[in-house]
């Protein structure tokens, strides 16, 4: 019996990381879905958002002025992003675009480094990131205060995605957008002020991922690092759906750590660093466009 | 294409300035008393704290005994610097770039960091630099008869291990009590995590000692399943193996979600500074470290402040980090370069003037810090004492164990060495005796 | 005017179908050749030999063999590094293990062993295409990086986990200096692009180019995609695993597997598309850049600024620096550096008559 609790307490785990995990691959699927570009950057871009958050706020702005300020230099990033990388690259294949992103993550993340310096700083939200007492005590999981926060604000910003891409103007113009650039501007799609809208937003999206993952890991350089954990959260889910990316991300938490527990120790250990991608592998020869991801049909 | 046409035109003028900065390098002259020195530093990417910090600390000194002595015995200090981003390929780059200076060459290189210390290790001898790793790198390399050009100066991984062994084994009253006891080594997956684990399982066995491994993925950003293995294996101690403060804060974090106490907790050297345990909060408080150089403003720190920082030439982009960890083992590493410099000038009757690589290996091999020495320096408390001899160059084996008390670290410990001394080096012999056969070098003879 | 291909007039099918057709540029690669193999051996000091050249011919015959599967066969991939990593990894034990093997043998042999792996890595590009392959492509890199790490038998149970790469010894005689292993890191490179070059412009290079632009369609002319995908992959981690063990034996010496880590893969993806895809010129240029361009910004910074700016802010600003200069090559010159060569010439020919 102990150890049927062990593992509900592995499996759980699994899961509470794996929101974690699709926090940050909301910002992917969102830039994705909007623009066809996979963008690199988003790691950079949830590495910049916090440690400017809280820049200003060792500044001396308080928590509730140090976050629209840094929402506003998330909206001016993404503004230049249009500008200077988006726009001169428009109708070029998906491979330059996304270089484009890999460059643009060295420049977000020496500026970063240059503007604020490279110490590592901590980030407290108020939540504790602790057990839950009673829940440890009655039911013999183990929860934190961030944990609750976390999948809290993954619900909240999947519902709000969900319906500004399936019920709202701006939605549909993303999605047109997506499809093929030049054909959206031909019918008058405005795509300036779509892109601008969506990096704008993707930077609102990784400043919130930032937000629960520097409570927990200090706001840091490494934070980068996140990218590559969501990138197999995104094609199980497929690039597309917003819905995707959390049932992709519970599935790949919870088998990445189930595996980790009690496979790994026969090989030593440390098979979660590329466990999700092998995963995400078999998954795809299953079903080569991920969980939800559009059916790719092409033509000859 | 107007633009297209001047990005061409930049990147011809790319070329040529890219030759002009390469003539200009080959052309800068010495001056008979300069000693030069290259600094192999990282200041950005995931391990920027340690690398401003230490180069920042090695960096301070060099400018303050120019500044306050005027050199070394009149010999002026000048140094160069190369970012690494602590990446094995560019440290062998930036060291074929530092080794000469026009006629200058280095003589001492410090990677920081045990893959740049391997990347360079074989060019040590022929190139005749001397490769000092402050209680990282290559532990065997502590048999001077194998490796003549390599010093761990002073302390490496294995005798750390043994000293946070025997540390446990005080908190449990005895090394008896440790029979039966449970220990995790929790560590990154990589070389350097792996590092200490012949001295921790040949001092497991002799104690009767469970040890479970258990290894860690870099960057290590989300430990809940290797937490939740050490919860289930009930152990009593984790010795901590990791690198860069995104891993280290999230051990704790992580333990301190499943309700590890962190009074069990001791990390690595590499993991145990204020960068590190200031982002995980108030979990870090009572988290053990062991220490090869100790926080805090000693005498000379402080005069370092007072004589570089007043003049406006201090190196740290955040003075307030003078004094920490990182800092205080960086200006401890560029004490042990300057007394190896005024021991070979010493030796080899060249006071006030350069000295070569092999003149330079001589004075650092004739290393003797003592506790008076230290008191002269203004350092007395923030490193051990040490000697080096021709085989031995590891000097002191001997740690300071502080704990985190939730905003700086206080002092639990006095530097104690490891229990048994003449295991840890037999290990190393046989190491070293290895590489040895396996290389077909023959070891030089120390009498 | 300078470079012009007026006059030259091919009267048989052999000079139609040989690489270089113009005369100038048969004596240009001869000039280059005599240049690397005769001069610049003498004339570079040790620091461009062992810091500079023999890093960059060895990526760039990694970024042939990335081109070949990128460029040619269009199989985006990220895991470039890791094949690499399986080369230095079976060279070193080929020279351990098996007595008395050829130098050149055990780099032949360890670019065998990472081409077999390719091939098993390849498999899902049979199915998954894209984005969708490259992230797949994460696994191998991330995969092999942790086989080699963590099973001590691959580094013959070093307590340190990292191996020493032996001599080179090429009959009998142990190539050590700077020089010499310039030498035979050349030879090799040489050797392969030449290959690469002619596989290229055969029937293998068009049946990958066939599969690259449109794969359904390729299949409906006869193309095997099994057959032709798979060797693509084969002979991409070919070139991987022989650079990979010349970067463990000519350059690094001492390796532990993460010294083979994403950021590589990346850097190496980095250099043909600076470079050029699909092209082997851009192969070479686009590795140049990428090695010597972060060591000029640094070299330039603190030339220029010295000890006046913070250190750290420097190197914060080459990475900036270093991210705008690909976001620019993308924008202004998206075929990279091999175009930038090809209209070079072109306007050779015309000055002193601009276009």
């Amino acid at each position: 019996m102990l150890d049927l609790l062990f593992f509900i307490e592995v499996l759980v785990g699994g899961l509470l990381a794996g929101i974690m995990y699709s926090l940050v691959a909301l910002g992917f699927v969102l830039i994705y879905k909007a623009s066809g570009v996979f963008n690199f950057a988003q790691g950079a871009m949830v590495f910049f958002a916090v440690l400017s958050f809280v820049g200003f706020m060792e500044l001396g702005l308080p928590f509730w002025a140090a976050l629209p300020v840094t929402v506003g230099l998330m909206v001016l990033v993404g503004m230049a992003t249009e500008r200077f990388v988006l726009r001169p690259l428009v109708n070029q294949n998906e491979n330059t675009l996304l270089m484009a992103t890999i460059g643009l993550a060295f420049v977000i993340e020496g500026t970063a480094q240059a503007a604020w310096g490279v110490e590592v700083r901590r980030l407290d939200l108020g939540v504790r990131d602790e057990p839950i007492g009673w829940l440890m005590d009655e039911v013999g999981i183990l929860i934190s205060q961030l944990d609750i926060a976390a999948g809290v604000v993954a619900g909240i910003m999947v519902a709000a995605l969900a319906l500004l891409f399936s019920r709202t103007k701006v939605g549909r113009g993303l999605r047109a957008v997506a499809d093929d650039h030049a054909a959206a501007l031909s019918i008058g799609i405005p795509l300036k002020h779509i892109w601008m809208l969506v990096w704008a937003t993707a930077g609102i999206v990784a400043l919130v991922a930032g937000m629960l993952w520097g409570a927990r890991s200090g706001v840091q350089f490494a934070l980068i690092g996140v990218a590559l954990k969501a990138l197999p959260v995104l094609i199980i889910g497929g690039f597309t759906s917003v819905p995707g990316v959390i049932v992709a991300g519970l599935i790949v938490g919870a088998i990445e750590k189930t595996t980790e527990v009690y496979i790994g120790p026969y090989f030593g250990g440390g098979i979660e660093g590329w466990s999700p991608y092998m995963l995400a592998v078999l998954f795809l020869m299953y079903r080569a466009e991920g969980l939800f991801g559009e059916k790719i049909i092409r033509r000859v | 294409m107007s633009i297209g046409k001047s990005v061409r035109g930049m990147l011809c003028g790319l070329a040529a300035a890219s030759s002009l900065v390469a003539a200009e390098a080959a052309m800068s002259t010495a001056l008979a008393d300069e000693q030069y020195f290259g600094i192999p530093s990282s200041r950005v990417g995931p391990y920027s704290a340690m690398g401003t910090g230490y180069y920042g600390g090695i960096i301070d000194y060099l400018n303050y005994v120019n500044m306050k002595q005027g050199g070394v015995n009149g010999v002026q200090l000048t140094f160069q610097e190369c970012e690494t981003e602590y990446n094995a390929a560019r440290t062998v780059e930036c060291y074929q770039r530092l080794l000469h200076n026009g006629d200058q060459k280095i003589v001492v290189f410090d990677t920081l960091g045990t893959p740049g210390a391997y990347a360079v290790i074989g060019r040590m001898q022929p190139d005749e630099v001397v490769l000092a790793q402050y209680g990282y790198g290559r532990t065997d390399a502590a048999d001077g008869r194998v490796w003549p050009w390599v010093f761990n100066a002073a302390g490496h991984y294995w005798g750390q291990i043994a000293v946070k062994m025997n540390f446990m084994a005080q908190q449990e009253g005895g090394i008896d009590k440790m029979k039966g006891k449970k220990i995790v080594h929790l560590h990154i997956d990589t070389a350097y995590g792996r590092e200490p684990l012949p001295a921790m399982r040949a001092i497991a066995k002799e104690w009767g000692v469970t040890l479970v491994e258990i290894a860690v993925p870099p960057p290590g950003l989300e430990q809940q399943s290797q937490w939740l293995q050490i919860r289930r294996e009930k152990a009593d101690w984790v010795t901590f193996w990791g690198a860069g403060s995104g891993m280290n804060a999230t051990a704790i974090t992580t333990a301190a979600r499943v309700g590890f106490p962190r009074e069990k907790m001791i990390y690595v050297t590499f993991g145990g500074a204020e960068e590190d345990m200031i982002p995980a909060g108030d979990a870090a408080k009572g988290t053990y470290v062991a220490a090869n150089a100790v926080p805090g403003k000693f005498p000379l720190i402080e005069d370092i402040e007072k004589v570089v920082y007043a003049a406006g030439k201090g190196n740290m982009q955040n003075p307030e980090r003078v004094g920490t960890v990182y800092y205080n083992r960086g200006v401890g590493a560029a004490v042990m370069w300057i007394e190896a410099l005024k021991n070979a000038q010493k030796i080899h009757n060249k006071v006030g003037k350069t000295v070569t690589g092999a003149e330079f290996r001589d004075g650092y091999e004739a290393l003797d810090i003592t506790d008076a020495k230290l008191e002269e320096l203004g350092i007395h408390g923030m490193l051990s004492p040490f000697k080096l001899s021709c085989a031995k160059h590891d000097g002191a084996e001997r740690w300071r164990m502080m704990q985190w008390d939730g905003a700086k670290f206080q002092m639990v410990s006095d530097w104690v060495p490891a229990p048994d001394q003449t295991f840890i080096r037999k290990l190393i012999e046989d190491s070293a005796a290895k590489y040895a056969a396996e290389n077909n070098i023959t070891p030089r003879e120390c009498s | 005017m300078f470079y012009r291909e007026a006059g030259q007039f091919r009267t048989s099918y052999a000079q139609d179908a040989q690489i270089l057709p113009l005369r100038q540029d048969r004596w240009g690669m001869a000039a280059l050749l005599l240049a690397a193999f005769v001069i610049v051996p003498y004339v570079a000091n040790d620091y461009w030999l062992s810091a500079i050249l023999i890093p960059w011919l060895i990526l760039s015959l990694v970024a042939l063999g990335q081109n070949i599967l990128m460029g040619y066969a269009g199989q985006l991939s990220l895991g470039s590094a890791g094949f690499m990593a399986a080369g230095a990894f079976a060279c070193y034990n080929l020279i351990l293990r098996v007595d008395g093997i050829p130098f050149i043998v055990a780099v032949l042999l360890s670019g065998v062993c990472a081409a077999l792996i390719g091939i098993v890595f390849g498999l899902p590009s049979l199915r998954i295409r894209g984005l969708y392959l490259a992230v797949a492509t994460l696994a191998s890199q991330f995969f092999i990086v942790w086989a080699l790490d963590k099973f001590g038998w691959f580094k013959n149970y070093d307590p340190s986990g990292v191996i020493t790469a032996q001599q080179i010894v090429i009959f009998g005689h142990p190539f050590t200096s700077p020089q010499e292993k310039y030498w035979v890191v050349l030879v090799i490179v040489a050797v392969l692009a030449l290959a690469a070059k002619n596989m290229a412009r055969g029937s293998t290079g068009r049946a990958w180019m066939a599969v690259r632009d449109m794969d359904v369609a390729a299949e409906v002319m006869g193309l095997s995609l099994l057959r032709t995908k798979l060797l693509a992959f084969a002979i991409s981690s070919f070139y991987c695993g022989v650079g990979g063990a010349l970067f463990a034996f000519a350059y690094l010496q001492t390796v532990e597997p993460s010294a083979f880590n994403i950021d590589l893969s990346f850097r190496i993806l980095f250099m043909i598309i600076i470079g050029g895809i699909g092209t082997i010129v851009g192969s070479f240029l686009g590795a140049g850049f990428i090695l010597l361009m972060p060591v000029f910004l640094n070299v330039l910074f603190h030339g220029v600024f010295g000890q006046a700016v913070d250190a750290t802010i420097i190197s914060a600003f080459e990475q900036v620096i270093f991210g705008a200069m690909i976001i620019m090559f993308l924008i202004f010159e998206p075929l990279g550096l091999a175009r930038l060569w090809q209209l070079t010439k072109e306007r050779l020919r015309l000055w002193p008559f601009g276009n």
